[in-house]
């Protein structure tokens, strides 16, 4: 295809991209530099019964008419970066003066608000990630063994936990294991504890958010994997019969290795998509034990308390650094398979 | 042969089984459960005495006359306006699928057809950018979009939608151009059609099954977004997801978490209707990437 037609098929796509893609991750990385102004004061005399005082006040005119001249807000450099709400580096420096062991420290670093985020978003991808794969797998394994019949219908039903909005399947969970639902009512009469919560236990939430990741996500790995298993060719297994494979080394050795290209891709969607982990929060209003990064960029845009620009765009800089540093491996890899085809 | 495959001891085929139907309670009850739920009071759904309200629906009857109710339904589509947001949800949905299809396939075609070094280095730069999380991506708009006076219009947030959109629906066209064979359209062009020409009249025709399967998960992502919604709309043209996340604030106060599970249900079944009917292209999209590479 001549460079100038491809330059016009792709054009509309392009720009598309460009504006509301690449764009914005500029423009967040010059917001992040930016602090909202203060409100502009001024000393006014004030008169009254018993004599003049100097009293200092907020200038309303003054305040609106500097936010609408620059609506960015005053230059701050990295500050925003290093501040409490973020890397917090004097915070992290006094800890681990004043802390005596390690779990004190990391006690002291749970409570910034960053930290805490971080912890959450990478525990989250890390154990949910490898379980799609595993429950996947297995289940993609025992429908592949069902009859004819009832695959179709199983199929239909298994997918239902992935194609439902994020936030509506967190929901449906949610109202079941309330403690008036029939999840979390029948888990206090099993455990015989009248007051068990859920909501109430930080540990419980986590478990809770990671079975709602593993449930909504593991019905895209057993398509995938089911897919596959499609086109392992017969006669090695029937071969691995032969010479006297039992049914788990057949599945070791001959499925397992068939199936490795589709692990990595799973993998690859799951960790990217994993990583920005944000609906399940709002929908199981887990804000108190359990946030994510991308949690937290929302509640600085529209969490109620007012809309913090900088501070957003300084967590969306160093989310964008993180998924940065998780596709950096598959990339690298991509960029040597299209090489080695070249030559 | 193929009986020896087959052939399998009584006790692991049980555990098979075991293991299949427990997945599939797993996935299929939480959504029956809610639907029947979603038209009892909510004495019944969220019953602190006794789960089998939920089923017989005791408080109903006794609150209502009979055993199922559709005042969830009425409170969140009459009452709290919800057939507006449903209203909203459908031009978004549709105006998003629409335009995403139309840039995506002419893009895609170019990324399938071209072979230099460049179209490689596009798609890697769309990979990237498909794994941008979509809130980084607002929080750079909406500074520009207030002081543009742009927030809060439903065009705002389908063209945002349709860009958010534009690096999956690249790959997945891509690839199912791959599948086209080449000789198509160049034949076409060795007759005399420009490049155009023989996309319109000779690959158009044919690429249908690779659009719709690519329309599906575009239809997908707009009716399921949240975090775009949310942000960029106001509460006067929210759309479905938003909206819902709106009725937990204020409906729990008064006592009506109903609407909410009613709206829920309401929300959900488009999605039902789409899996049944769209199963086949569904399993086929998600696999498509997968399988080529």
């Amino acid at each position: 295809m001549k460079n100038r037609t491809f330059f016009w098929f792709i054009l509309p796509s392009l720009v598309a991209m460009v504006l509301f893609i690449a764009l914005p991750i500029g423009s967040v990385f010059i917001q992040s530099l930016y602090i909202e102004h203060g409100a502009v004061l001024k000393e006014v005399k004030s008169c009254g019964p018993f004599g003049c005082k100097d009293e200092v006040q907020i200038d309303v005119a003054a305040t609106s008419q500097l936010k609408e001249e620059k609506p960015l807000g005053k230059f701050n450099g990295f500050g925003t970066y290093t501040n409490r709400n973020h890397l917090a580096v004097t915070e992290l420096k006094s800890a681990w003066n004043d802390s005596a062991n390690w779990s004190i420290y990391f006690s002291k670093v749970y409570n910034l608000p960053f930290y805490r985020a971080l912890a959450f978003t990478l525990t989250y991808t890390f154990i949910v990630t490898p379980l799609v794969l595993l429950l996947g797998f297995f289940i993609a394994l025992g429908v592949n063994s069902l009859p004819k019949k009832l695959k179709g219908p199983t199929i239909f039903v298994s997918l239902l936990p992935m194609i439902v909005t994020p936030l509506i399947g967190s929901l449906i969970l949610f109202w079941m294991i309330d403690s008036k639902g029939i999840l979390g009512a029948s888990l206090q009469w099993l455990l015989d504890d009248p007051n068990l919560s859920l909501k109430a236990s930080p540990a419980l939430t986590w478990i809770m958010l990671i079975i709602y990741g593993v449930w909504h996500s593991a019905p895209f790995a057993f398509i995938v994997f089911y897919a596959g298993l499609q086109t392992v060719p017969s006669e090695t297994i029937e071969a691995a019969m032969i010479d006297g494979a039992s049914r788990w080394e057949r599945t070791r050795y001959v499925v397992l290795p068939h199936l490795v290209p589709l692990i990595v891709f799973i993998s690859l969607i799951q960790l990217m998509d994993n990583f920005r982990v944000f609906e399940p929060i709002v929908g199981f209003s887990a804000q108190a034990s359990a946030t994510s990064l991308s949690w937290i960029i929302y509640n600085d845009l529209a969490g109620g308390e007012g809309t913090f620009f900088g501070s957003a765009g300084a967590t969306s800089v160093l989310t964008i650094l993180g998924v940065a540093v998780l596709l950096i491996p598959v990339l690298i890899r991509t960029w040597n398979d299209f090489n080695r085809k070249a030559v | 042969m193929s009986e020896l495959i087959h052939r399998r001891s009584k006790s692991f085929t049980a555990l098979i089984w075991v293991f299949v139907l427990f997945w599939i309670m797993l996935a299929g009850f939480p959504f029956l459960w809610t639907m029947w739920g979603s038209f009892k009071v909510q004495g019944d759904f969220f019953s602190k005495a006794d789960w089998a309200y939920a089923i017989n629906g005791l408080r109903t009857q006794i609150e209502t006359g009979s055993s199922f109710t559709g005042d969830g339904y009425h409170g969140a589509w009459i009452t709290k306006s919800f057939w507006q947001a449903a209203l909203n949800t459908m031009i978004v949905v549709v105006s998003v699928v629409i335009i995403s299809l139309t840039l995506g396939t002419l893009g895609g075609y170019a990324l399938a057809r071209s072979g230099k070094k460049y179209a490689f280095y596009l798609l890697m730069l769309a990979l990237v950018f498909r794994a941008m999380p979509h809130i980084t991506l607002v929080s750079g708009y909406l500074l520009p979009f207030f002081e543009w006076n742009l927030w809060g219009h439903l065009p705002t947030a389908i063209i945002v939608m349709v860009a958010i959109n534009q690096p999956f629906t690249l790959w997945m066209l891509h690839s199912f151009f791959l599948n086209i064979p080449k000789d198509l359209d160049e034949s076409a062009m060795v007759d005399g059609c420009t490049r155009f020409q023989a996309f319109r009249r000779v690959i158009v025709p044919v690429m249908w099954p690779g659009v719709i399967t690519t329309g599906l998960f575009s239809f997908l992502l707009a009716y399921n977004d949240f975090t775009v919604t949310a942000t960029l709309l106001n509460n006067s043209n929210q759309t479905m997801v938003p909206k819902i996340a709106s009725f937990l604030g204020t409906t729990q106060v008064e006592g009506n978490v109903m609407f909410a599970v009613a709206a829920v249900v309401s929300a959900t079944a488009p999605l039902f209707i789409l899996v049944m009917f769209f199963q086949r292209q569904i399993v086929s999209g998600l696999t498509a990437g997968a399988v080529k590479g």
